[in-house]
């Protein structure tokens, strides 16, 4: 089984970390994953992207056209990057209005949460229930407790619970 | 112990691997893509066999010198740096090719092709060949990680420093990596005086010259470094594939994916410099065509000088910028006469990076302006690069050049007959370290009138919050002696020092106009203001400071001043009414755009 998933948004909004989560669930199945991600000056809020390729492959990167998933954190880098996505791909975007995508108001949900950051965990809950990912709520929930500082799992699981239910 | 898999990042899996290999003096200077490789040393320094000495240097030229003493006493040792960080550390690393050392010695020198966070794209690969320095390219980072063992230990075997060649896509991936117990060397510092070799005046330099270059014969024909055949099944007869680093890896995925795995013969080149000459001669022999894929200037290609080959110097590969799957693609399409990739959609660029919000960088920024509109702003690297979105930068160059450059702008400009213009310098605190105090003391005596503003944030803050010398923390948070920034500056001939919190904007834009009577005065000369606020990245900064909730009233007058050239990204214009807003996702509640508004419109008030 072979995925491959871009994870798009702005320096601040948790990309790396969502991208570290969905690669962990890899590692516990035992499954090979490589990532790729954006650090330095980009992380002052600018556009920044993961790819995520999890199953038999060399490098992290993504050809145009080839990922079977796009998680996007901030709309306005749809242009940026949906040429990556394959044809029959799947957007689940954090967005105030409805489009023929996957919608969800993550950050709204995040932000009744207590913190707008928490919208990357509430859109990985919205791709685990469309059945957008290969993995299960549990296996994810057991990454998140993995690598979330202590005092903030319960918070960044609540977000988690949040996406699965909405 | 059963191998451990881990996900790490290739910088993790690097420092990993450094501990595992008994290193026991570990010293760099934080630069993209290479920051984390000390980073993870510090974080996995409890699992050293041995005593581990760790520290972030104040530039790259001293962390390399630090190592390379540590290995004449028969210790494992590494310099890490990004690959314009070995520009910085080029003279002692040049020299030592022909010296050698004497415990293993790794220089770890991450490039950056794209570049994604650099000032060029300079290919250390290229730069090895030059100073006759051997060096690994590995293809991903678990490879990156294995490769460390054996690359002591053939640093080992010949004395020589080796260099490592981790690039972006290496560095900043994550992978599936095996952890393993680090072995125990049982080490005792021990320097052999040979006073021939380790001070060797010119006399002595031909005969270590020519027994370097007799050890480059030996380790370019090494069995272990050679160059690995994956072969094709001759349906494309006397035509390959050769690739080196992360390529390598993007053209494996890209074979599978073409449905052409196992059909040309592939060679991956694990050893760019030196490069065996049978191997040479056998790519002669046995192929027509070739095409060399490599990151980024064409260093395999110009060894191998293969009258079949194609590349970068003959424009069939682009020769700059990333090799990225899709431009593998077209050269690949090209090359074998393959239908054509789709069509690239235009290449779009997504939001720029800005200073955060909240940051003293940008109130500093926006007086600067302010005070001087037609001013010349010479500025560095860091963070405060981005006071180009503000207008208040004007050249970047390299680390600490903007002093420097401050003081030329002024050379050229007293010559003429009339007034000079304001010339207000900006430099970072760790970049002021770094290479900053030489320039200063030079402006100082060559007499320059110039305002030099050391934006103080406590912090190397770009590469994500080192230490730096003035805050008494060394690597992993231990206490040390703390050098302050004021006496130096004082020290280096300065009589004109000030210090501000930028957010006082009033006393600070007061200091500038001062500064600059200063240096027009008959005994002016350098002026120094220390603007002086916490990194608002540290936690402890944030909660230090008050917050309020920012809001902006009808009165706004949608000048965009607020939003164009405070440029703070939590403010905005909202299209449907016309007015400035703030977002409250991002507004840290700083209240430092307040003064900025004409008509007052801007507001704070506690937060409930």
């Amino acid at each position: 089984m072979k995925q491959q998933i871009i994870v798009s948004g702005i320096g601040g909004q948790g990309v790396l970390f969502l991208t570290r989560v969905i690669a962990q669930v890899a590692v516990n199945r035992g499954i090979p994953v490589l990532t790729s991600e954006t650090h330095g000056m980009a992380q002052r809020g600018g556009t920044v992207l993961s790819t995520i390729k999890i199953g038999d492959f060399a490098s992290p990167l993504i050809r145009t056209g080839q990922a079977n998933l796009g998680l996007l954190l901030w709309e306005e880098n749809l242009p940026v990057h949906q040429s990556l996505l394959q044809k029959k791909g799947t957007w689940i975007i954090n967005t105030t209005h409805n489009n023929d995508r996957i919608s969800i108001d993550a950050a709204k949900i995040a932000r009744n949460l207590g913190n707008a950051v928490l919208l990357n965990l509430v859109l990985l809950g919205a791709a685990i229930k469309q059945g957008s990912l290969i993995f299960t709520a549990e296996e994810c929930e057991t990454a998140i407790k993995q690598l979330a500082p202590k005092k903030f799992i319960e918070q960044n699981l609540a977000a988690f619970h949040k996406g699965l239910n909405s | 112990m059963k191998n451990k898999i881990e996900l790490l990042m290739g910088n993790e899996a690097i420092g990993q691997g450094l501990i595992e290999a008994g290193c026991q003096v570990a010293a760099a200077y934080p630069g993209t893509p290479s920051t984390e490789i000390l980073q993870a040393v510090i974080d996995r320094s409890k699992q050293a066999a041995e005593p581990l000495h760790i520290e972030w240097s104040v530039n790259e030229k001293i962390a390399f010198e630090v190592a390379l003493a540590a290995s004449y006493t028969g210790k494992r040792s590494v310099a890490v740096m990004k690959q314009v960080g070995l520009n910085v550390a080029a003279d002692p690393f040049m020299r030592t090719a022909y010296i050698g050392v004497k415990g293993g010695m790794l220089t770890i020198v991450a490039d950056d092709p794209g570049p994604h966070s650099s000032q060029n794209e300079q290919d250390t690969r290229l730069f090895c060949l030059q100073g006759r320095v051997p060096v690994i390219d590995p293809a991903s980072p678990a490879e990156a990680k294995e490769f460390i063992q054996p690359t002591f230990e053939l640093s080992e075997k010949y004395e020589l420093n080796i260099v490592l060649r981790p690039t972006t896509r290496i560095c900043h991936s994550r992978q599936n990596v095996s952890i393993a117990a680090p072995v125990v060397l049982h080490r005792q510092a021990s320097f052999e005086l040979d006073t021939p070799r380790w001070a060797a005046p010119p006399a002595f330099l031909p005969a270590l010259h020519r027994k370097l270059n007799t050890n480059l014969e030996k380790i370019s024909i090494e069995p272990d470094w050679q160059p690995r055949l994956t072969p094709g099944d001759n349906s494309q007869p006397r035509t390959a594939l050769v690739a080196s680093g992360v390529v390598y890896s993007n053209l494996v995925d890209l074979l599978e994916e073409l449905n052409l795995s196992n059909k040309i013969d592939l060679y991956q080149v694990l050893m760019p410099y030196p490069l065996n000459p049978d191997f040479s001669r056998n790519l002669h022999e046995k192929y027509d065509h070739i095409l060399i894929l490599e990151e980024t200037y064409p260093v395999i290609e110009l060894q191998l000088a293969h009258p079949g080959a194609i590349g970068k110097q003959n424009g069939a590969v682009p020769r700059e910028g990333e090799l990225t799957p899709d431009v593998i693609h077209q050269a690949l399409a090209d090359f074998l006469n393959l239908a054509p990739p789709q069509e690239m959609p235009e290449e779009r660029r997504g939001q720029r990076p800005s200073l955060c919000p909240g940051c003293s960088h940008r109130t500093a920024f926006y007086s600067i302006k302010k005070c001087f509109p037609k001013g010349i702003y010479p500025s560095d690297i860091g963070c405060y690069t981005l006071g180009m979105n503000l207008g208040a930068v004007h050249t970047v160059h390299c680390m600490g050049a903007c002093i420097s450059q401050g003081a030329g702008f002024y050379q050229a400009y007293q010559q003429d007959e009339g007034d000079f213009p304001t010339i207000i310098v900006t430099i970072g605190d760790s970049t002021f370290f770094h290479a900053g105090i030489p320039a200063l003391i030079n402006a100082v005596i060559q007499q320059a009138r110039i305002i030099v503003v050391i934006l103080d944030n406590a912090t190397t803050a770009m590469t994500g919050g080192q230490p730096v010398p003035h805050m008494g923390i060394a690597a992993g948070d231990k206490a040390t002696k703390a050098v302050t920034i004021e006496p130096l500056v004082k020290a280096s001939g300065v009589d004109f020092i000030e210090t501000c919190d930028p957010y006082d904007n009033r006393r600070f834009e007061a200091l500038l106009r001062k500064a600059d009577a200063y240096i027009r005065s008959p005994e002016g000369g350098v002026a120094v203001l220390i603007a002086q606020h916490g990194c608002i990245m540290d936690p402890a900064v944030r909660k230090a400071q008050d917050s309020f909730l920012v809001t902006i009233k009808d009165n706004c007058i949608a000048c965009r001043i607020c939003v164009d050239k405070f440029e703070c990204p939590a403010l905005s214009m909202d299209k449907d009414k016309n007015l400035a807003v703030v977002n409250q996702d991002r507004c840290i509640g700083c209240g430092t755009c307040i003064p900025v508004c004409p008509v007052d419109a801007i507001v704070k008030e506690e937060k409930s």
